[in-house]
């Protein structure tokens, strides 16, 4: 054994014992800046490639320039196309697939389930219920109501913090166990109401339908006004927790003799999860697999931390998102093929392709 | 260092201690002996914060109750026995989680955090597996880097549950010695659970024999590791000899009084 000395001892009342430190030669997991850029340029590369490609051809220097407000040769149609329809469904799908990737594995690292995603606690049966009942309430055959964002964030919301109440009425105070139960539970409730209400009314199953799959085909400045701020502030939140996450994941026992309130973190980790996906679900439906693959795949070539995850999350889900909604509107257009079919279409094989290659180059642990 | 005053704990309504008073001073070794079942882990628990019960417990001094988490950690380090390691983390970060006291809430660690780090590996001779992936580790590397977390963590308590489960007779050995060595260099409090009561008397000061939740014996290891003690509370046939004054523990099997069946 080494007789190398080690730290002094501390007490409670002295903050740090190394206050003179030396030169570490260990490291901390970090994000590398490689693949800091490499999230960065795939949103760029997504974006810009969403915005050229579409039923009227435009050239991506003319797309760049013009959104540098640099002179372009474009008409005023042109400039209508990119700013008023392309622009903000692009702007939408980043937000959105950044923000349902960052929440799916925020609820990983907090559950420590693999399986969790943003609905794991029945946000998107609460959501789903709460569309179905406004669809439902218009009856008029139109399209969908202009009530029906405010119904999905509510119904997300609600379905959530009954799940919460229940699995803590239930579990005690650290069941991650008895959290997950409940929000099967009440996912499994409000879906059998959902389908109830919904075979009650038969004439709205297709708007219905429609909206559960998700879609970002409406998608406008309002769309992307309404889902900012509280993406922005789960963003924040979940974020400033990518090193208590790390810390959660030995358990909640070990991680309160490190001195975090296990029960606590998870709470707010939740709460802004769950916000975050609210708003995104409020705004573009039902759009399943991107809160799992997407963390997935940054775990298997990236690194586990969720210093490395959270960001590496938010980067490639807007990305991944961006290029789904390109594939779903361009591949059978005129037509547009249901966002959620892409995502899962494509993305599922494509995750299989990962976990099979960095197996076999040892890329994961 | 640590006081603990008529604790008890309970669970489900069933007393699991009883009562337990134990006083612990500065830079002693205290090894919690007794059956299965006696309470050994839950007076481990309730000194480190896990296991709520009824009772005063001071720490260095200072009220338990009185500390917050941070506070109490930087009291208090635990070696679990059966420790929750993270899927795919290096042994740097998993040692780095005991920095976690020292390390505002919602920021990252900075240049002393790594310094601390730096120095349990190389306490623990570890600093050549600083990179690698704690599941690669043998058994023996693997308690040593818990104990590093809990060096790391800087606490002048470590509580350690059953730290040589699981280890040949070698690597228990030498994890022993290597805490009771890191005991002496910082003065550290150091309170184990053993099953093992031969390596219990030997490396310990002071032994605390439990059973049903409350102390039944409580002195040097030659006052605990006696064959009556032994008989009475383990219902074990038992001898023991000495071995430099500390008691060594041998089981025996009582000889066969009828012929074997043909």
């Amino acid at each position: 054994m080494s007789t190398v000395l080690p730290p002094p001892v501390a007490s409670a009342a002295e903050p740090d014992t190394h206050a003179a430190p030396r030169a570490p030669v260990v490291r901390a997991a970090r994000l590398r800046p490689a693949w800091l850029i490499t999230g960065v340029a795939s949103v760029l590369v997504a974006g810009v490639a969403g915005l050229v490609v579409g039923p009227a051809h435009l050239a991506p220097v003319d797309v760049v320039r013009d959104l540098a407000g640099l002179h372009t040769g474009l008409g005023p149609q042109q400039v209508a196309i990119i700013e008023q329809i392309r622009l903000p469904r692009v702007v939408l799908g980043l937000l959105v697939g950044g923000t349902l990737s960052l929440c799916g594995a925020s609820y990983q690292g907090v559950f420590r389930n693999p399986l969790a995603d943003p609905y794991l606690l029945g946000a998107a049966a609460g959501a789903g219920l709460g569309v179905t009942v406004v669809i439902v309430g218009a009856a008029d055959g139109a399209a969908t109501p202009a009530a029906a964002p405010i119904a999905a964030f509510a119904g997300a919301l609600g379905a959530v913090a009954l799940a919460y109440g229940l699995g803590r009425a239930s579990g005690g105070r650290t069941s991650t166990a008895s959290l997950i139960l409940a929000g099967v539970a009440v996912a499994s409730f409000l879906t059998a109401v959902q389908t109830y209400v919904q075979q009650r009314n038969q004439d709205t199953i297709r708007q219905v339908y429609t909206w559960i799959l998700g879609r970002l085909s409406t998608a406008g400045w309002h769309d992307v006004l309404v889902l900012l701020p509280y993406a922005v502030v789960t963003w924040i939140v979940l974020l400033a927790h990518r090193r208590v996450l790390d810390v959660l994941a030995v358990g909640d026992d070990e991680a309160s003799t490190l001195g975090v309130h296990a029960r606590r973190t998870r709470l707010v980790v939740i709460v802004a999860a769950s916000l975050g996906t609210a708003a995104a679900v409020s705004v573009s439906g039902l759009i399943a697999f991107v809160g799992i693959i997407v963390p997935h795949t940054v775990r298997l070539l990236a690194g586990r931390s969720h210093r490395v995850v959270l960001p590496l999350s938010l980067l490639f889900g807007g990305a991944f998102l961006c290029v789904a909604d390109l594939l779903a509107r361009t591949l059978s257009s005129p037509a547009e093929i249901p966002i959620g079919v892409v995502t899962a279409f494509f993305g599922a094989p494509f995750f299989i392709l990962v976990l099979r290659s960095s197996r076999r180059l040892g890329v994961t642990s | 260092m640590i006081d603990c005053r008529a604790a008890t704990v309970s669970y489900d309504g069933h007393p699991v201690l009883r009562g337990v008073d134990v006083h612990v001073a500065r830079g002693e070794w205290l090894s919690i002996v007794g059956p299965n079942g006696a309470g050994k882990s839950t007076l481990l628990r309730f000194v480190a914060g896990l296991a709520p019960g009824t009772g005063e417990l001071f720490l260095g001094g200072r009220r338990a109750a009185s500390l917050s988490r941070r506070e109490r950690a930087r009291l208090v380090a635990l070696v679990p026995q059966s420790p929750v390691i993270p899927e795919g983390a290096r042994v740097a970060d998993y040692v780095l989680l005991g920095r976690t006291p020292y390390i505002p809430a919602l920021g990252v660690e900075g240049p002393s955090d790594l310094a601390a780090v730096h120095d349990a590996l190389a306490s623990l001779d570890l600093l050549a597996f600083a990179d690698r992936i704690v599941t690669t580790l043998s058994g023996g590397e693997r308690q040593r880097m818990l104990i590093a977390r809990a060096l790391a963590q800087g606490s002048p308590i470590v509580l350690l549950d059953e730290p040589t489960t699981a280890l040949d007779v070698g690597h228990q050995q030498q994890v022993l010695e290597l805490v009771d060595r890191l005991r002496r260099h910082h003065d550290l409090t150091v309170v184990t659970t053993m099953h093992d009561l031969t390596l219990a008397g030997q490396y310990a000061e002071r032994l605390l024999l439990l059973d049903g939740g409350r102390i039944v014996v409580d002195g040097s290891p030659s006052d605990v590791l006696t064959e009556a003690n032994l008989a009475r509370y383990y219902g074990a046939r038992i001898r023991i000899i000495h071995d430099g004054g500390k008691p060594v523990v041998l089981p025996y099997r009582e000889e066969h009084t009828h012929e074997p069946q043909r």
